[in-house]
């Protein structure tokens, strides 16, 4: 499991996280969807320990849901974070510990855009734009340098241009590409990423 | 019908996969209807997450044709993990089968093309890694079951193939 990031901007939040899935020295698949959509307007990005990572973000997912079902109204971002928070915080210190990087993006009706992210050790913190891994190494300096609060969705995805950029230029690893998810006031979406480039780099 | 295939630990791919098959015809008598590759692929895979870290070894693909899903394969192995996808190599040798696959492999080849293929990549596979080898089992999954197409021993099958299709031309004949 390797590139996960999220970039929050004034009206929506954007989570990249790379296609390919290697174990050993095989990619056993370059389609890979490292995300799960948890309700309307919240998405959970994971990497991490195989097999700890989908059962940890399915087992989220089901919990989100139920609340769903049960108070009739959507668990709101800041609540879904912390919720994730203790559940690893507990986990860190069972007999067998989630071994899970995960990232938070949503923004739930009438709230502003939140991303955060939580560590397999209970870490939590809500940032404008996060990474896990060496992802971070890469992405980090670069978002310090050009992410401004004003930036809008179409910002945000040029800055994820870059980042994209820089990291298949510098990474020794062939990451297959990245799998971009959008939550705005419309909700949970797909993009293709591919194409926003394709038209962002021609157009310059 | 579904069909999984055994990479990895023999006893735990044998006794667990019997064990799905159990439990895949109980689905059957519970809900009236076969079940789904995905649902049980899952089966497998949450079983073999509750054993993790306790040394089962694994690395198995569950394949069927089903109405609702269509003919699906999924990846399954010891440590929890669960991928689906159209293609995939799985063991000691899999790198080997791969390379022969993945330059050799179209979604609408034929049904002949694809048994050849498989049987291809696994001799490929048997040729080049020390720990595969011995036989190949074929088959072919079909809505209606799966459908055996022999047991093809390595030693025989490999000079066949290399006079037919003149490969191999690193090893004197």
């Amino acid at each position: 499991m390797d590139i996960v990031l999220g970039i929050r901007t004034k009206d929506s939040v954007i989570i990249a996280t790379s296609k390919a899935f290697t174990r050993g020295i095989s990619i056993l698949k370059d389609s890979d969807d490292k995300t799960r959509t948890l309700n309307d307007y919240n998405v959970l990005a994971f990497t991490g320990e195989s097999g700890d990572t989908t059962q940890f973000a399915e087992y989220i997912q089901a919990n989100i849901q139920l609340f769903n079902m049960r108070e009739n109204t959507e668990m709101n971002s800041k609540a879904i974070a912390s919720f994730i928070r203790q559940e690893l915080a507990k986990s860190i210190r069972s007999r067998k510990p989630f071994q899970v990087q995960t990232i938070l993006g949503g923004m739930n009706k009438g709230e502003e855009p939140f991303l955060s992210m939580i560590d397999y050790l209970g870490t939590r913190v809500d940032m404008p734009y996060v990474a896990h891994g060496y992802a971070a190494f890469y992405t980090m300096s670069l978002l310090d340098h050009h992410y401004t609060k004003d930036d809008t969705l179409d910002d945000g995805l040029k800055l994820l241009v870059m980042c994209n950029d820089e990291l298949n230029k510098r990474m020794p690893i062939d990451f297959k590409g990245l799998n971009v998810k959008v939550v705005d006031k419309d909700g949970v979406r797909a993009i293709d990423f591919d194409e926003f480039t394709a038209a962002y780099k021609a157009s310059l | 019908m579904l069909l999984g295939t055994m990479a990895g630990g023999a006893a735990d791919c044998q006794f667990w996969e019997t064990w799905l098959g159990t439990q895949c015809r109980l689905h059957e008598l519970r809900n009236h209807e076969r079940i789904s590759v995905s649902a049980a692929s899952k089966m497998l895979s949450n079983l073999v997450y509750q054993y993790k870290g306790m040394g089962l070894s694994m690395g198995t693909m569950i394949c069927g044709v089903t109405p609702k899903e269509g003919p699906t394969i999924y990846y399954v192995d010891s440590d929890g993990t669960r991928l689906k996808g159209d293609l995939f190599c799985v063991g000691s040798g899999q790198t080997f089968a791969y390379g022969v696959l993945d330059s050799n492999y179209k979604w609408d080849m034929s049904v002949e093309d694809a048994l050849y293929l498989g049987k291809r990549s696994i001799l490929a596979a048997a040729h080049r890694d020390a720990y595969s080898g011995g036989s190949i089992n074929l088959f072919h999954v079909t809505e209606q079951g799966w459908v055996y197409h022999g047991n093809h021993d390595v030693g025989p099958l490999f000079w066949e193939i290399k006079q037919q299709e003149g490969s191999f031309n690193n090893v004197e004949a």
